[in-house]
């Protein structure tokens, strides 16, 4: 790992363990080779969205597959910048099998000055055999201007 | 409220009572006639970006969808257990520390499949945050 790679690697570790809703989650980065991004979440009670079967919610891969991609891009980046969903896009092939940790896997294909392209997949046992895949744009630098705690304020 | 309309309520929250990802995410709907609203408190454990901060996009693409599956059963019943296909989801404002709130319009509902759009917003219903177009894959339906 080059010493860029490894700063890129600590910033989307650092995206997952900064953000409440990805540590709640247990999503958490595995590895990355150029641009992509391959994470990791574990079952958990919370994750459920069929009670009958275990069968963790499709948000819950919405979730996963939206950290996964945001992670690509910013291993895809030569400094950091805040980026935010733009669009996503995603098919769901099947149920995720109950009981079992999901993983995504992001590639960050293109990076212009101002949007980033990711195509991403989820699976449980062998990315062969997919339960869900992604096509998702990026806004770079969208909180450019925007201090820090904006959102805090009234009207936008 | 008449009595059919309680009756449709509580089975509502009931359903959603019973989805753990549901209760994680605290969402909760409300039912006028047939026109349902989803609202999900604001929580710390929704946030995505903490330096805004901002609500994680796989937040409102999870509620959107719920959302979509709630107004589902309001209209079709649980029979028709609906499966989704896929979603495409735009992003239109950061989500605020504020409650959001996302109705569905179901476009069409087919032998197999329907067609549902849902949009999300916060203060104001004409600036939506973010927007969900989806298919579901419905079991036969007795007809």
């Amino acid at each position: 790992m080059s010493d860029k790679d490894a700063v890129m690697h600590n910033i989307a570790q650092g995206m997952s363990q900064g953000s409440p809703y990805a540590r709640e989650m247990g999503f958490e980065l595995v590895s990355m080779e150029g641009g992509a991004a391959l994470m990791r979440a574990p079952y958990k009670e919370i994750m459920v969205g069929d009670p009958d079967t275990g069968v963790i919610a499709g948000g819950v891969v919405t979730g996963l597959l939206d950290h996964c991609c945001g992670s690509a891009v910013h291993l895809s980046m030569t400094e950091f910048k805040i980026i935010a969903t733009l669009d996503l896009r995603i098919d769901y092939m099947r149920a995720a099998k109950p009981r079992m940790p999901i993983f995504a896997r992001a590639e960050c294909y293109k990076v212009t000055r101002s949007v980033a392209f990711v195509r991403a997949v989820a699976y449980d046992e062998t990315p062969d055999d997919p339960v869900a895949s992604a096509a998702a744009a990026f806004m770079l630098d969208s909180s450019k201007g925007r201090p820090f705690m904006a959102n805090m304020k009234a009207g936008q | 409220m008449s009595g059919a309309q309680t009756e449709a309520q509580a089975a509502l929250s009931a359903m959603l009572e019973r989805i753990p990802y549901a209760r994680f995410l605290g969402v909760r709907a409300e039912l006028a006639g047939d026109e349902m609203t989803m609202v999900m408190p604001f929580g710390q454990h929704i946030i995505g970006n903490p330096t805004l901060p901002a609500i994680h996009g796989g937040v409102l693409g999870s509620f959107m969808e719920m959302t979509a599956l709630a107004q589902l059963q309001v209209k079709e019943g649980a029979a028709r257990q609906p499966r989704v296909i896929d979603v495409s989801i735009e992003y239109l404002r950061s989500g605020r520390p504020l409650t959001t709130y996302a109705r569905a319009e179901i476009k069409k509902v087919g032998r197999r499949i329907a067609n549902v759009h849902v949009e999300a917003w916060q203060e104001q219903r004409a600036s939506p945050i973010a927007a969900l177009r989806a298919h579901f894959l419905l079991a036969q339906g007795e007809s």
